[in-house]
């Protein structure tokens, strides 16, 4: 597999979050500013990259009946160094992500990167595989985070980008619209995918000759 | 210690602050293991019972071993925390399904399957980490941990009700399976939101 498509399959097509359901506690609870995803989305990341380089260099040594284990022990070590480095340079960012921070070793994107592609790949493939999926994990923070911000707060990274006569709906920055947004994206996804495989199938149809008849059938 | 202290340490964690509608601890059980109410009754069981031991033990540990005022060495190891925490956890998990199957293979029958699934259940180790943050003590944190724990299994037996009827009603397609469950606990989410002017104490 080329270096492009490890990288992008994290992006859309094996969005972590999107697609996978996997790391949705931090992805539910940090997006209520853009500001905190970016934020968790970069943590994430690099704990992402640091442990997958790791894990992947080491791969050969460790015996797969404490594989787990060592694992986890790895990833919360970089997750202890990103906890320390956020709260001696970031320390407004540290408390309002508050216990998702230490939580970042649970986030099973993690593990599951190290599980299925980094103990089994080199460190240089580990290292994009892991930047594709902390991307991805990021860009899926920061859309539902858009939505949640400009509707509940009418800003954007703090920017107020909608008219003074915009009432802010509360809710969508409370639990209920982080619960309502994610099934909305979710179901648009699952409806765009729908569209797709419908004009697929057509397509074939089409060039197989039935397109016609097909068209025409339906019509009456 | 005074008891309405108790009381509202059980209320704000099942009810005002409920660790899946309102703390989002836990989605992927509450997502993955609630469209059965059988299953959805096992997972809470097993919750509440590796959240109470982690809690005692993340304790003790915290305690006895890591922060600088009452530990044995007095050095401030409290930087450890998380590793530790996870650690015990995943220690935990494995020791306890291992004693489970030798004493009492019933339970074990109901809850094994369950137990691998909670090392990697946020809320465990999000209990574990809350219960230092907020300085309870020793008992306070075990009570704090078993009502997060009735917490957790009383909306996944609520959602695993209501996703039960589901599927027998007639939803959109593209809204089928997970979008609808998310959908459903925004809703249930507003429900829990009216507990929030309760005032206990």
């Amino acid at each position: 597999m080329s270096v492009s498509t490890e990288f992008s399959k994290g992006l859309i097509k094996e969005n972590p979050v999107l697609r996978l359901a996997l790391g949705l506690c931090p992805a539910l609870a940090v997006s209520s500013s853009v500001n905190n995803a970016i934020g968790m989305g970069v943590s994430a990341t690099f704990v992402l990259i640091m442990s997958n380089l790791l894990v992947s260099l080491i791969r050969s040594w460790v015996p797969t009946k404490i594989r787990i284990p060592v694992y986890i022990v790895i990833i919360a070590t970089f997750v202890t160094i990103v906890e320390m480095v956020m709260a001696a340079y970031q320390p407004a960012l540290f408390r309002s992500l508050g216990i998702f921070v230490p939580l970042i070793v649970v986030n099973c994107i993690i593990l599951g990167r190290a599980e299925a592609f980094a103990s089994k790949n080199g460190p240089f493939m580990s290292i994009v595989d892991a930047l594709g999926m902390g991307t991805g994990f990021t860009l899926a923070l920061v859309i539902i985070a858009s939505l949640r911000e400009v509707l509940g707060n009418g800003t954007w990274y703090g920017i107020t980008i909608t008219p003074g006569s915009f009432e802010p709906v509360l809710l969508m920055m409370l639990a209920p619209g982080a619960f309502i947004t994610m099934g909305l994206v979710l179901g648009l996804l699952n409806w765009m995918d729908k569209r797709k495989a419908d004009a697929l199938q057509q397509e074939a149809l089409e060039k197989a000759g039935f397109g016609k008849t097909a068209i025409a059938g339906e019509g009456k | 210690m005074d008891l309405s202290n108790l009381l509202v340490i059980v209320v704000g964690s099942i009810l005002i602050n409920n660790f899946v509608l309102m703390r989002f601890l836990g989605i992927c059980p509450y997502i993955g293991v609630s469209k059965k109410l059988s299953s959805a009754v096992g997972m809470g069981m097993a919750v509440i019972f590796v959240m109470t031991l982690a809690s005692l033990a993340s304790y003790l540990i915290y305690y006895y071993l890591l922060a600088p005022e009452t530990n044995f060495w007095g050095v401030d190891l409290t930087f450890l925390r998380t590793i530790a925490f996870i650690l015990v956890i995943a220690s935990l998990v494995q020791f306890v399904e291992m004693v489970i199957q030798k004493l009492a293979p019933a339970l074990y029958q109901a809850l094994g399957i369950f137990l691998p699934l909670i090392t990697t259940n946020c809320a465990v180790l999000g209990v574990a980490v809350l219960n230092i943050d907020e300085q309870y003590n020793l008992i306070e944190s075990l009570v704090n941990a078993i009502a997060a724990g009735i917490g957790f299994t009383l909306a996944l037996v609520l959602m695993a009700g209501i996703r039960e009827r589901l599927e027998l009603a007639d939803i959109p397609k593209p809204l089928q399976g997970v979008p609808i469950a998310f959908l459903m606990a925004g809703l249930m989410a507003i429900a829990f939101l009216g507990f929030s002017g309760l005032s206990v104490g």
